[in-house]
């Protein structure tokens, strides 16, 4: 026997049939079901294979704490693992299947874990290879390995798809006064009073329906209660979002939903996202989340046919599926009733246990006219039945314990063990659940922050007290807001007549079950007393070695059983033994929602020059460099990279190049204490340095360590303009403000970042100034007089385009840098590729650039890597010693400057015609081994030494080499090679050439 | 997440700021012995409650802030320009 659909009642819309697959055969259901309703509709029983021992499993709930009715959710692309069937809603075209299990759910050959069962106790990822000799790394790992993938692949859960998601996401952002989570009678008390009051208030529910557990009540399309309710909800203002569950709580009134915006449509708009991931600051919160039933340890009790009471009444009254035929309803405490007495009248024959010794009235006179017989001081003991409960041994209070009862044949067990007020959102923020043994639950602790627990959350179990508890969190809420309005008391915790019986596991001395606490994951209560016996006391402890309340049920079925079972064990109060901590998410969220749109090409900003078009259409490929896309090479006539950055290096030698160099950061240093300013922060002296002249420098962190390079021009006596490497422009940027806002306040300095407002170009090689020069307004500012080495000039380029001039050199040729305002970028090159093409000049990338600097032994961020000191650099002349600068006092630690730091060197390979690889470790000849003696950092071939060449540091600097064999160590690519050690000044060390 | 009231933006994410630091320190004159330094560079207190501390609203204003934050609650007391003459210029503004 199983379920059955009603003829009527219920919240389904039998005017509509959808149909959906299961385990690809066909079935349906309606508009209102999900998708476990449906299933148990259609007298489907046996949905899952539990985690470890592939034990047989049915619907267990009807919400969230679901751990057996677990599937798998589309095809393809789309498969989507582990999806409670019984928070899915049902459409047309759903299609679902049973996971862990081979070649069905049905019949498991997995099975055979179950009689295997003793390798997979608590613990047994840590125990199953001790005495596995011999297990160490490096001996036993290899078996190790193998048994692990075994394992992996025998206890698990569904797999997800490999496919890349073909679905959307997006995040989004809202603000309200007031966040109310859940949409049950408090939930909807509270949102409606105040919003009446004047907050602006936002209503989350996880269902996709408002109600809670209104929804779970006899249906009455007549009764007009409930609609009236949630029409003044409306008509107050309040913004409603369902299907959105709050799962995070954080810092300063900030909460994380996810809201599932087309994950129960059939053919969603191609313009919805599947899922949004909300960030929502409010500004107080009131959480109405409600209470989720806890089960009972007894054995077996995980057989399909075995739910909670409130799923069984949910399933009959929401849903009109009359979840069995013979019903026993077990239970400790009042809350069962209604739901016995619902099924009755259903037409189900139904036995009641009530672990308690008397029955309150009126609850037994209610049972007796519905013809409910009532077993007082009765439990489940062990419910039997291969593939679905056929019967149920029950066990009878004998003093303290238990012994066994008489047996019942049933269809259907609905069980109750007690409430857990849904703590979990308030825990995130660090309160502390407090356990309370007169309701045998934790409720909320004191949190200190603007967040308010109304209705069942609170212990509150009569729905009028939720409603008022509601009602009384929003006027604390409003008051606290400012807004006048009557304050409701609120009422007190609890509410049934007569008071629970704490029960959290049946048995009888002698009799071995397997009685599961937490069900998703396969935890028994035998696994627990194991885990105290081998000393695992500690909750914290206990959750990590057996599982218990880990995946996604994190603790919201298991939990309380798991606590009260150490707490016998340890002859303690559960109070004392304390509750695991609660974390986000409450539910589980997607990888796809947390990342958004950010993924591919949006994972992050990309940026590009003023001349990204121009460049294209002169032939670039485009690499990154950063955020920015900057040309690599120019390649003509089918060349390789190699081919084309070896000849554009050499036309620069040669002739004359123009490279886009807009990424450099430039800065704007303006006032009349910038020439001072400059002077603290750069290593070198600044504070004679004329107008129209440009400088080099060096700045190191406050630890004596190089932060960032790059040329500083002096505009006029007020103005600077200073250019950064292109990785660390924002952060010297922010470095420059914190030093004149905290450090030294009294300069009269501002800094502007400019680096979006100025396109630049370098203008390389000996007919550099010919080409320039055939281009700006008035060739003499160009002259060796007018602007020799290091001269700043401002003039226009034909045409009228403002420019800005310096001659500096990277390259180590006569070289110029060429700014103009961004929007003239492309018309300035159009100007020098004119006049630079016809002479045999080139267009060169960040490959040519590299070879250029390599060959001249300058630094950039390969050799600028945060552990560099300006002597290691090379660069020790920089530092002033007449004048104090930031890093000046700690670059001088006596580790900073031992002579056998690694520092600054020339590599070439012995054999001219060999190569090398940036990151090889440059080791004597007669140790290669270990970390060696330094390392390569840059590497390219050199068109003016005709073969490969490298930059790299050595421990004493290239003098300490010369003459000594070295091999460039590089064991996992190229081998080794062996190399000399030279001054990294590799070409026309002189620097005749950028004078000249 | 937490939420920073700018003095000058209003109440912002955190994200849009970037921490800098103990806002406690005094950074000793560039001339000072490197000991003073030492001191000022590496020595923190590790503070378990309220302490002041440097924010930059990197995207906002790009002003540094000092904001007093409970490390423990992530309360926040005060916020307030790190430049005094800002701060200033804000009151008297008021
Ligand atoms: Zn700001």
């Amino acid at each position: 026997m199983s379920a059955r659909r009603l003829t009527d009642g219920g919240r389904i819309d039998r005017s509509q049939t959808l149909r959906f697959t299961w385990d690809e055969r066909g079935l349906s259901g309606h508009p209102g079901d999900t998708l476990a309703s449906a299933l148990l509709a259609s007298g489907e029983r046996l949905l899952g294979r539990s985690f470890k021992y592939h034990r047989p499993r049915g619907v267990m709930s009807a919400g969230v704490e679901e751990s057996g009715a677990l599937v798998t959710l589309g095809r393809a692309a789309r498969r989507d693992p582990n999806v409670k069937a019984t928070t899915q809603e049902l459409f047309e075209g759903l299609a679902a299947a049973g996971q862990n299990a081979w070649p069905n759910v049905r019949y498991d050959l997995g099975a055979v874990n179950g009689l295997l069962s003793r390798f997979f106790v608590a613990g047994f990822y840590y125990k199953t290879f001790m005495g596995v000799p011999p297990f160490e790394w490096g001996r036993g790992t290899g078996m190790w390995m193998r048994y692990e993938k075994l394992i992996r692949r025998a206890a698990g859960m569904g797999t997800a798809s490999r496919a890349p998601d073909p679905d959307r996401y997006e995040h989004a952002h809202d603000f309200c006064d007031l966040l109310v989570v859940g949409a049950g009678p408090a939930g909807l008390a509270a949102a409606r009073v105040a919003a009446e009051a004047g907050l602006d208030v936002l209503l989350v529910e996880q269902d996709f329906e408002l109600g809670g557990n209104l929804l779970n009540q006899p249906h009455d399309p007549a009764a007009t209660g409930h609609a009236r309710e949630l029409a003044a909800v409306a008509a107050a203002g309040v913004r409603i979002m369902t299907r959105t569950t709050a799962f995070g709580l954080y810092d300063h009134g900030v909460a994380g939903l996810l809201e599932r915006v087309t994950e129960h449509l059939a053919n969603p708009s191609p313009h919805l996202p599947r899922q949004r991931f909300w960030t929502v600051r409010a500004r107080h919160t009131i959480l109405a989340t409600g209470a989720l039933e806890r089960h009972v340890a007894f054995g077996d009790n995980d057989r399909p046919g075995v739910m909670s009471v409130t799923a069984a009444r949910s399933y009959l009254n929401r849903f009109a599926v009359l979840p069995g035929e013979s019903v026993i309803v077990a239970t400790n405490n009042d809350s069962a009733y209604a739901a016995a007495l619902e099924l009755a009248r259903a037409g189900a024959a139904v036995t009641l246990l009530d672990a308690r010794d008397t029955v309150p009235e009126p609850l037994s006179t209610a049972a007796a006219d519905e013809g409910i017989v009532v077993h007082t001081n009765t439990a489940p003991l062990q419910a039997q039945g291969a593939r679905s409960v056929d019967a149920l041994r029950t066990a009878v209070a004998d003093g303290t314990g238990w012994r066994t009862g008489a047996t019942f044949d049933c269809d259907f067990v609905a069980v109750s063990g007690g409430w857990s007020p849904v703590v979990h959102l308030h825990s995130h923020r660090g309160a502390r659940p407090v356990w309370n043994a007169a309701l045998a639950c934790f409720l909320p602790g004191e949190c200190g922050e603007p967040l308010h627990v109304a209705g069942a959350a609170a212990g509150i179990w009569d729905e009028q007290a939720c409603e008022t508890s509601g009602r009384a969190a929003a006027a604390a809420a409003a008051a606290a807001l400012g807004k006048s309005v009557p304050s409701v008391s609120a009422p007190p915790a609890g509410g049934w007549s007569a008071p629970i019986r704490p029960l959290y596991e049946v048995r009888v001395a002698g009799q071995k079950l397997k009685s599961f606490v937490d069900v998703q994951n396969d935890v028994t209560a035998e696994d627990v007393r194991l885990a105290h016996r081998e000393g695992y006391v500690s909750v914290e402890h206990l959750k990590r070695y057996t599982t218990l309340g880990m995946a996604t049920d994190q603790g919201k079925m298991g939990n309380v059983i798991g606590l009260a079972l150490m707490a016998e064990a340890l002859g303690k109060e559960i109070a004392e033994v304390g509750t695991t901590t609660f974390r986000p998410p409450y539910t589980p969220v997607s990888l796809g929602a947390l990342a958004g749109r950010g993924k591919g090409s949006h994972f992050r900003p990309l940026r590009r020059t003023p001349m990204h078009d121009w460049n294209l259409a002169h032939g670039a490929t485009m690499t990154e460099a950063g955020l920015w896309q900057r040309p690599w090479f120019f390649a003509r006539d089918r060349e390789s990279l190699a081919q084309a950055y070896v000849r554009e290096a050499s036309t620069v030698r040669t002739s004359v190049g123009l490279c886009d160099v807009t990424s450099l950061g430039k800065i704007a240093v303006q006032g009349p204490d910038a020439t001072e300013f400059l002077n603290r922060v750069y290593t070198n002296p600044f504070a004679k340095l004329p107008i129209g002249k440009a400088r080099y420098g060096i700045m190191l962190r406050d630890d004596g360590i190089v932060m960032d390079d790059g040329t500083t021009w002096r505009l006029s006596e007020t103005d600077y303009f200073m250019t950064t490497t292109t990785a660390h422009a924002a952060k010297v940027m922010v470095w420059l403000e914190e030093l004149l806002q905290t450090r030294w306040p009294d300069l009269r300095v501002h800094v502007t970042s400019v680096s979006e407002q100025w396109a630049g170009t370098a203008v390389a090689g000996p007919e550099s100034r010919a080409v320039l020069a055939a281009c700006v307004i008035d060739p003499h500012v160009l002259t060796d007089e007018s602007l020799p080495f290091m001269g700043v000039v401002e003039t226009r380029l034909t045409g009228g385009i403002p420019c800005r001039i310096a001659r500096i050199s990277f390259s180590g040729e006569l070289a110029f840098e060429v700014y103009v305002p961004a929007d003239y970028g492309p018309a300035m090159m159009d100007l020098l590729w004119d006049i630079a093409e016809p002479l045999g000049g080139c267009l060169y990338g960040l490959e040519a650039l590299g070879a250029l600097r390599i060959e001249k032994g300058h630094v950039t961020g390969a050799e600028l890597d945060g552990r560099v000191s300006i002597d290691d650099a090379g660069l020790g002349k920089m530092a002033a010693g007449n004048k104090h600068y930031i890093g000046s006092a700690l670059r001088k630690r006596p580790a900073l400057v031992r002579e056998d730091r690694p520092r600054l060197v020339g590599v070439f390979p012995r054999d001219r015609s060999q190569t090398f690889n940036a990151g090889a470790l440059l080791c004597r000849a007669e140790q290669v081994a270990g970390h060696g003696d330094g390392w390569i950092t840059a590497v390219t071939h050199s068109p003016a030494l005709g073969h490969w060449i490298g930059l790299g540091f050595m421990v004493g600097g290239h003098a300490a080499w010369s003459g000594k064999p070295v091999v460039a160590a590089d064991p996992v690519r190229a081998g080794n090679v062996e190399v000399e050690i030279v001054s990294p000044h590799m070409y026309d060390p002189s620097g005749a050439r950028m004078h000249g | 997440m937490i939420r920073i009231p700018c003095p000058f933006c209003g109440e912002r994410d955190h994200s849009e700021f970037t921490y800098g630091g103990d806002a406690s320190i005094e950074y000793p004159p560039l001339d000072a012995p490197p000991e003073q330094w030492l001191r000022a560079v590496f020595e923190r207190e590790n503070v378990r409650g309220m302490q002041a501390e440097t924010w930059h609203h990197a995207n906002g204003c790009r002003l540094w802030l000092v904001v007093e934050r409970d490390t423990l609650t992530h309360e926040i007391r005060s916020v307030r320009p790190a430049h005094a003459g800002i701060a200033q210029a804000l009151e008297e503004g008021r």
